[in-house]
């Protein structure tokens, strides 16, 4: 008698073999991956059970760019690493040249700085709950009006920089140029009606039953797995872990400002939601102060010069709160006009590491409302 | 109870809609190819280089030192100097472009061309609709040399502290050679 020969296995499923699985390739090209990110998912029936984040159709050589131009010219680069916070990505950089060749800030800039980096927190964590509501597929108005309240802010960084999304307005030292007349006026006003729009915005969502039932207690991520891989920015918080760059590094002048840090308690994706909502009522505090406070001034350190930077040998990581977590910049320098080293800690890719763990055992479409929670910017994760 | 909160949203957007009607503030869009918003004052897109006078080539206030074409991000400039020099506005001897290039599909209108340059030649311009149908966006020094009342007209405030600051060079150097012209006599005494 001839034995039966052995049951086919699907190759690389271990122990999920015996089920039906189907295997998903989610992306590049889909419109809830929030830019070119693609997704391996692994499904049994509609339950997720592997999932396998394939990224890089973005990469565009920044780092390598940046190891071959000279200091200064590397500063429009970094606008188009989260091409939506161009402000903080600059604020990263100059802070880690500063570091490196220990330069001196003008009092003033530091103000502007901290103004329009609050000022991009704001639409950025705006628009980032107008996208997780459209995943969930409360389609456009929830994103329209957070777009409105952007279009205000990006009409503030055109007047002040020239561009609305690629500002490349910091420098090493200070900043590129001061505010132009009735500035200051129009950030505040824009200020004070963003907390009016947080209002109409939670009365309009945070107790929605739908969005309430869709996004409690999906994709939990614990406290100690958030610590352990270095998740940072509002998703570690919403875990309930005490830790803001802002507060912790106290760069630039954030010791002068009174804000508080909102914390979450579950982890679930209502959690990083509201974490971010409250955090943005925080930042409208924040803004108040140094708008009331800013000095007169130069906005450049008069010893700073700008073409022909060759710092000292040595290396400098400088750090802040993006409003996607923790960005930084590592630098080496060899003495020569260009880093020796340049490499980028983007909080997009660093975060997105934990999607599986977040993702298993919830079903596709949580998955769209799982990614949509991290807030990534895949000019940022894939550099 | 459950639907509370869906009512009030349902509310919240009603109260939206109908306050873009009686509201013109609220109507946030406009009908673009017909109706165009004004730029602001320091919008920038792509550079242009500013000629003083009528004609764009002996007018041009660049003197080719290339800083602009090194310290470009993009790298996406190309200048080459002529061979003869050229009396400048202060009467001193400079180069002149004989080749000034820049790629506009490389360019990303950062502006560090207009930061370094020391001779307020190079400038952003605020045209936007630069869609084309072929890609040929390499732009020579005739398509870049745009009159100094067409910079007065962009940029308004930035053009008239240009013009201040050259007249006060112009009438330094003019001092200093009438001084170097005088007779040997010092004036004082």
């Amino acid at each position: 008698m001839i034995a039966a020969p052995p049951e086919p296995q699907a190759p690389g499923l271990g122990d999920f073999a015996n089920h039906d699985l189907l295997e998903v390739s989610m992306g590049p090209h889909h419109p809830s991956t929030h830019g070119v990110f693609r997704m391996n998912v692994v499904l049994d029936g509609e339950r997720v059970v592997k999932l396998t984040p394939v990224f890089g159709y973005l990469h565009r050589n920044h780092e390598k760019i940046a190891e071959k131009n000279s200091y200064l010219a590397s500063i429009p680069y970094t606008d188009r690493l989260d091409y939506i916070c161009s402000m903080t990505n600059n604020w990263a950089y100059v802070l880690s040249v500063e570091k490196l060749a220990g330069l001196m800030v003008a009092e003033r800039a530091e103000y502007i700085r901290v103004i329009v980096a609050e000022l991009t927190r704001l639409f950025n964590h705006a628009c980032l709950a107008g996208f997780l509501l459209q995943d969930m597929g409360a389609l456009g108005t929830p994103l329209m009006y957070a777009f409105r309240e952007r279009e205000k802010i990006l009409d503030l960084f055109e007047s002040l920089s020239g561009s609305r999304m690629m500002c490349n307005y910091m420098r090493f030292g200070g900043c590129r140029c001061d505010l132009p007349a009735g500035w200051r006026e129009q950030a505040a006003k824009v200020a004070a009606d963003f907390v009016f729009f947080l209002d109409q915005f939670e009365a309009l969502l945070s107790e929605n039953e739908i969005l309430r039932a869709r996004s409690e207690g999906v994709g939990v991520l614990p406290r100690g797995l958030a610590v352990n891989a270095g998740v940072t920015g509002p998703g570690l918080r919403a875990s309930g872990v005490n830790y803001d760059v802002r507060k912790v590094d106290r760069y630039g002048i954030y010791d002068r400002f009174k804000f508080r840090v909102p914390l979450g308690e579950r982890g679930d994706v209502f959690d990083r939601y509201m974490v971010r909502i409250l955090e943005m009522r925080e930042s409208v505090k924040i803004l108040d102060q140094a708008l009331r406070d800013i000095p007169a001034g130069a906005i450049m350190d008069p010893k700073v010069k700008l073409r022909n930077l060759r710092p000292k040998p040595g290396e400098a990581y400088g750090r802040i709160e993006s409003p996607k977590g923790e960005l930084g910049f590592y630098l080496i320098s060899d003495g020569g006009p260009t880093p020796w080293r340049y490499r980028v800690r983007p909080p997009s890719l660093i975060n997105l590491t934990v999607l599986e763990d977040m993702c298993l055992g919830h079903t596709i479409a949580d998955v769209v409302i799982i990614l949509g929670s991290i807030d990534i910017v895949l000019g940022e994760v894939d550099r | 109870m459950l639907g509370r909160g869906l009512l009030r949203g349902f509310f919240e957007t009603g109260r939206n809609f109908c306050g873009s009607y009686y509201d013109p503030a609220r109507l946030t869009t406009v009908q673009y190819p017909e109706e165009k918003l004004a730029p602001q004052e320091n919008a920038r897109t792509v550079p242009f280089l500013v000629y003083d006078g009528e004609d764009p080539l002996a007018g041009l206030r660049c003197t080719a030192c290339t800083i602009c074409a090194q310290e470009c991000p993009a790298h996406c400039m190309e200048v080459v100097k002529d061979t003869e020099k050229k009396a400048d506005y202060l009467g001193k001897m400079q180069v002149k472009p004989r080749v000034f290039a820049i790629d506009m599909s490389v360019c990303m209108g950062c502006g560090i061309c207009v930061e370094v340059c020391p001779f307020d030649s190079i400038k952003m311009d605020q045209v936007f609709e630069l869609a084309r149908e072929d890609r040929r966006m390499l732009l020579q020094l005739k398509d870049l040399a745009k009159s100094n009342a067409y910079f007065h007209q962009i940029h308004p405030g930035e053009a008239a502290a240009v013009d201040e600051a050259r007249a006060e060079e112009k009438r330094k150097a003019q001092a200093k050679r009438a001084t170097a012209a005088a007779p040997a006599t010092p004036a004082i005494l």
